[in-house]
Protein backbone atom coordinates (compact mmCIF):
# COMPACT_ATOMS: atom_id res chain seq x y z
CA UNK A 1 0.00 0.00 0.00
CA UNK A 2 1.42 3.46 -0.91
CA UNK A 3 1.77 6.23 1.67
CA UNK A 4 -0.98 8.18 -0.06
CA UNK A 5 -3.54 5.35 0.01
CA UNK A 6 -2.59 4.55 3.63
CA UNK A 7 -3.24 8.20 4.52
CA UNK A 8 -6.60 8.29 2.77
CA UNK A 9 -7.54 4.99 4.46
CA UNK A 10 -6.67 6.49 7.85
CA UNK A 11 -8.69 9.61 7.03
CA UNK A 12 -11.70 7.48 6.02
CA UNK A 13 -11.40 5.53 9.28
CA UNK A 14 -11.38 8.81 11.23
CA UNK A 15 -14.57 10.04 9.51
CA UNK A 16 -16.25 6.65 10.04
CA UNK A 17 -15.41 6.73 13.79
CA UNK A 18 -16.62 10.36 13.91
CA UNK A 19 -19.99 9.44 12.32
CA UNK A 20 -20.33 6.44 14.64
CA UNK A 21 -19.69 8.73 17.65
CA UNK A 22 -22.28 11.29 16.48
CA UNK A 23 -24.89 8.53 15.89
CA UNK A 24 -24.28 6.96 19.31
CA UNK A 25 -24.42 10.33 21.07
CA UNK A 26 -27.66 11.36 19.30
CA UNK A 27 -29.29 7.95 19.95
CA UNK A 28 -28.10 7.93 23.58
CA UNK A 29 -29.31 11.45 24.35
CA UNK A 30 -32.69 10.87 22.64
CA UNK A 31 -33.31 7.55 24.44
CA UNK A 32 -32.26 9.10 27.76
CA UNK A 33 -34.49 12.18 27.28
CA UNK A 34 -37.47 10.01 26.25
CA UNK A 35 -36.96 7.57 29.14
CA UNK A 36 -36.43 10.26 31.80
CA UNK A 37 -39.81 11.81 30.88
CA UNK A 38 -41.42 8.48 31.93
CA UNK A 39 -39.60 8.37 35.29
CA UNK A 40 -41.94 9.81 37.96
CA UNK A 41 -39.29 10.76 40.58
CA UNK A 42 -37.50 14.10 40.44
CA UNK A 43 -33.72 13.58 40.43
CA UNK A 44 -31.58 14.78 43.36
CA UNK A 45 -28.11 13.92 44.68
CA UNK A 46 -29.45 10.56 45.93
CA UNK A 47 -27.71 7.93 43.73
CA UNK A 48 -30.50 5.38 44.40
CA UNK A 49 -32.87 7.54 42.30
CA UNK A 50 -30.50 7.35 39.30
CA UNK A 51 -30.16 3.56 39.69
CA UNK A 52 -33.97 3.26 39.88
CA UNK A 53 -34.32 5.42 36.74
CA UNK A 54 -32.05 2.96 34.90
CA UNK A 55 -34.72 0.26 35.30
CA UNK A 56 -36.58 2.11 32.54
CA UNK A 57 -35.49 0.37 29.27
CA UNK A 58 -35.06 3.66 27.36
CA UNK A 59 -32.87 5.13 30.11
CA UNK A 60 -30.82 1.88 30.22
CA UNK A 61 -30.39 1.93 26.41
CA UNK A 62 -29.42 5.60 26.60
CA UNK A 63 -26.77 4.90 29.26
CA UNK A 64 -25.30 2.01 27.20
CA UNK A 65 -25.21 4.14 24.04
CA UNK A 66 -23.55 7.03 25.92
CA UNK A 67 -20.91 4.71 27.44
CA UNK A 68 -20.15 3.40 23.92
CA UNK A 69 -20.04 7.03 22.72
CA UNK A 70 -17.44 7.81 25.42
CA UNK A 71 -15.28 4.86 24.28
CA UNK A 72 -15.71 5.86 20.62
CA UNK A 73 -14.62 9.43 21.42
CA UNK A 74 -11.50 7.99 23.06
CA UNK A 75 -10.78 5.96 19.91
CA UNK A 76 -11.23 9.22 17.96
CA UNK A 77 -8.60 10.89 20.19
CA UNK A 78 -6.14 8.21 19.03
CA UNK A 79 -6.80 9.14 15.38
CA UNK A 80 -7.05 12.94 15.32
CA UNK A 81 -6.05 16.17 17.09
CA UNK A 82 -8.05 17.58 19.99
CA UNK A 83 -8.33 20.90 18.10
CA UNK A 84 -9.84 18.94 15.16
CA UNK A 85 -12.24 16.78 17.21
CA UNK A 86 -13.76 19.60 19.30
CA UNK A 87 -15.26 21.63 16.40
CA UNK A 88 -16.29 18.67 14.22
CA UNK A 89 -18.10 16.89 17.09
CA UNK A 90 -20.06 20.14 17.65
CA UNK A 91 -22.13 18.90 14.66
CA UNK A 92 -23.97 17.08 17.50
CA UNK A 93 -25.65 20.44 18.32
CA UNK A 94 -26.92 20.62 14.71
CA UNK A 95 -28.30 17.06 14.93
CA UNK A 96 -29.97 17.88 18.28
CA UNK A 97 -31.72 20.94 16.77
CA UNK A 98 -33.00 18.87 13.79
CA UNK A 99 -34.15 15.97 16.00
CA UNK A 100 -35.92 18.43 18.31
CA UNK A 101 -37.64 20.10 15.35
CA UNK A 102 -38.62 16.92 13.45
CA UNK A 103 -39.48 14.43 16.23
CA UNK A 104 -40.33 16.57 19.27
CA UNK A 105 -41.92 19.42 17.19
CA UNK A 106 -39.93 22.02 19.14
CA UNK A 107 -39.94 25.65 18.02
CA UNK A 108 -36.54 26.65 16.63
CA UNK A 109 -35.88 30.41 16.70
CA UNK A 110 -34.02 32.33 13.96
CA UNK A 111 -31.13 32.80 16.41
CA UNK A 112 -30.84 29.03 16.89
CA UNK A 113 -30.97 28.37 13.11
CA UNK A 114 -28.18 30.94 12.65
CA UNK A 115 -26.13 29.25 15.38
CA UNK A 116 -26.72 25.88 13.72
CA UNK A 117 -25.56 27.25 10.35
CA UNK A 118 -22.40 28.73 11.95
CA UNK A 119 -21.58 25.39 13.64
CA UNK A 120 -22.10 23.53 10.36
CA UNK A 121 -19.86 25.93 8.37
CA UNK A 122 -17.20 26.02 11.11
CA UNK A 123 -17.14 22.22 11.42
CA UNK A 124 -16.89 21.88 7.60
CA UNK A 125 -13.96 24.33 7.59
CA UNK A 126 -12.14 22.45 10.37
CA UNK A 127 -13.00 19.11 8.71
CA UNK A 128 -11.10 20.22 5.63
CA UNK A 129 -7.83 20.64 7.61
CA UNK A 130 -5.24 17.96 8.47
CA UNK A 131 -6.83 15.71 11.08
CA UNK A 132 -3.56 14.84 12.80
CA UNK A 133 -0.72 17.35 13.00
CA UNK A 134 1.34 15.73 15.76
CA UNK A 135 2.43 12.50 14.04
CA UNK A 136 3.99 12.54 10.54
CA UNK A 137 2.16 9.41 9.31
CA UNK A 138 -1.22 10.74 10.43
CA UNK A 139 -1.13 13.99 8.46
CA UNK A 140 -3.74 13.94 5.70
CA UNK B 1 -22.27 28.94 43.72
CA UNK B 2 -23.22 29.34 40.05
CA UNK B 3 -19.71 30.49 39.03
CA UNK B 4 -18.06 27.81 41.19
CA UNK B 5 -20.03 25.18 39.23
CA UNK B 6 -19.09 26.80 35.89
CA UNK B 7 -15.41 26.84 36.94
CA UNK B 8 -15.53 23.18 38.08
CA UNK B 9 -17.26 22.14 34.83
CA UNK B 10 -14.87 24.04 32.54
CA UNK B 11 -11.66 23.02 34.36
CA UNK B 12 -12.73 19.36 34.58
CA UNK B 13 -13.66 19.30 30.86
CA UNK B 14 -10.35 20.90 29.82
CA UNK B 15 -8.19 18.64 32.00
CA UNK B 16 -10.17 15.51 31.04
CA UNK B 17 -9.93 16.13 27.29
CA UNK B 18 -6.24 17.09 27.39
CA UNK B 19 -5.36 13.96 29.36
CA UNK B 20 -7.42 11.71 27.08
CA UNK B 21 -6.04 13.24 23.89
CA UNK B 22 -2.43 12.92 25.12
CA UNK B 23 -2.84 9.37 26.43
CA UNK B 24 -4.73 8.04 23.41
CA UNK B 25 -2.15 9.42 20.96
CA UNK B 26 0.50 7.58 23.03
CA UNK B 27 -1.57 4.37 22.99
CA UNK B 28 -1.73 4.29 19.18
CA UNK B 29 -4.64 3.99 16.72
CA UNK B 30 -7.78 2.33 18.09
CA UNK B 31 -10.86 0.95 16.32
CA UNK B 32 -14.57 0.72 17.23
CA UNK B 33 -15.25 -2.97 16.50
CA UNK B 34 -16.16 -5.34 19.38
CA UNK B 35 -12.50 -6.39 19.54
CA UNK B 36 -11.47 -2.73 19.34
CA UNK B 37 -13.62 -1.81 22.37
CA UNK B 38 -12.14 -4.76 24.33
CA UNK B 39 -8.63 -3.54 23.46
CA UNK B 40 -9.62 0.00 24.45
CA UNK B 41 -10.80 -1.18 27.89
CA UNK B 42 -7.44 -2.91 28.29
CA UNK B 43 -5.65 0.35 27.38
CA UNK B 44 -7.76 2.28 29.93
CA UNK B 45 -6.94 -0.24 32.69
CA UNK B 46 -3.21 0.23 32.03
CA UNK B 47 -3.08 4.04 31.96
CA UNK B 48 -3.71 5.96 35.20
CA UNK B 49 -3.79 9.37 33.50
CA UNK B 50 -6.50 8.09 31.16
CA UNK B 51 -8.58 6.98 34.17
CA UNK B 52 -8.02 10.44 35.69
CA UNK B 53 -9.24 11.95 32.40
CA UNK B 54 -12.44 9.89 32.53
CA UNK B 55 -12.95 10.89 36.20
CA UNK B 56 -12.62 14.54 35.12
CA UNK B 57 -15.34 13.95 32.50
CA UNK B 58 -17.59 12.58 35.27
CA UNK B 59 -16.95 15.69 37.44
CA UNK B 60 -17.76 17.87 34.42
CA UNK B 61 -20.99 15.92 33.71
CA UNK B 62 -22.29 16.17 37.30
CA UNK B 63 -21.29 19.87 37.55
CA UNK B 64 -23.33 20.51 34.38
CA UNK B 65 -26.30 18.56 35.81
CA UNK B 66 -26.10 20.57 39.07
CA UNK B 67 -25.83 23.82 37.08
CA UNK B 68 -28.92 23.17 34.95
CA UNK B 69 -30.96 22.39 38.08
CA UNK B 70 -30.64 26.01 39.20
CA UNK B 71 -29.76 27.94 36.03
CA UNK B 72 -31.44 28.02 32.59
CA UNK B 73 -29.92 25.94 29.78
CA UNK B 74 -29.46 29.21 27.88
CA UNK B 75 -26.85 30.15 30.51
CA UNK B 76 -25.31 26.69 31.06
CA UNK B 77 -24.59 25.83 27.39
CA UNK B 78 -22.81 29.08 26.41
CA UNK B 79 -20.93 29.03 29.77
CA UNK B 80 -19.74 25.49 29.06
CA UNK B 81 -18.35 26.59 25.70
CA UNK B 82 -15.61 28.51 27.59
CA UNK B 83 -13.85 25.13 27.74
CA UNK B 84 -13.78 25.12 23.92
CA UNK B 85 -11.56 28.23 23.81
CA UNK B 86 -9.23 27.03 26.59
CA UNK B 87 -8.90 23.54 25.09
CA UNK B 88 -8.08 24.84 21.61
CA UNK B 89 -5.37 27.13 23.02
CA UNK B 90 -3.93 24.37 25.22
CA UNK B 91 -4.01 21.92 22.29
CA UNK B 92 -1.64 24.34 20.54
CA UNK B 93 0.65 25.16 23.46
CA UNK B 94 0.61 21.92 25.50
CA UNK B 95 -0.09 19.19 22.90
CA UNK B 96 1.83 21.12 20.17
CA UNK B 97 -0.94 20.75 17.57
CA UNK B 98 -0.77 23.01 14.50
CA UNK B 99 -3.90 25.16 14.40
CA UNK B 100 -3.48 27.14 11.18
CA UNK B 101 -5.76 29.96 10.02
CA UNK B 102 -8.48 27.67 8.59
CA UNK B 103 -8.82 25.54 11.73
CA UNK B 104 -8.76 28.64 14.00
CA UNK B 105 -11.43 30.38 11.87
CA UNK B 106 -13.60 27.23 11.87
CA UNK B 107 -13.25 26.84 15.65
CA UNK B 108 -14.29 30.49 16.17
CA UNK B 109 -17.35 30.00 13.90
CA UNK B 110 -18.34 26.89 15.89
CA UNK B 111 -17.86 28.75 19.18
CA UNK B 112 -20.12 31.61 17.99
CA UNK B 113 -22.67 29.02 16.81
CA UNK B 114 -22.70 27.20 20.16
CA UNK B 115 -23.28 30.50 22.01
CA UNK B 116 -26.18 31.36 19.64
CA UNK B 117 -27.75 27.87 19.93
CA UNK B 118 -27.57 27.99 23.72
CA UNK B 119 -28.52 31.67 24.11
Amino acid sequence: MTNRSARSGAALKTYFVLLFFLALKAAGNSAMAWGMKQVPERMSINPALYLHAMLNPFVAMGVIALILALLTRMALFSLADLSFILPVTAIGYVIAVFLGKVFLHETVTHQRWLGTLLIFCGAALVGSTSRNTTSPEGQS
Amino acid sequence: MKWALVAAMVLATVLGDLLQSHEMKQAGEQSVSARGFARLLHVIAQRRLLILGIACNAVSFFSFMALVQTEPLSFAVPASSASFVLETLLAKFVLHERLGARRAAGALAVLAGVVLVGG
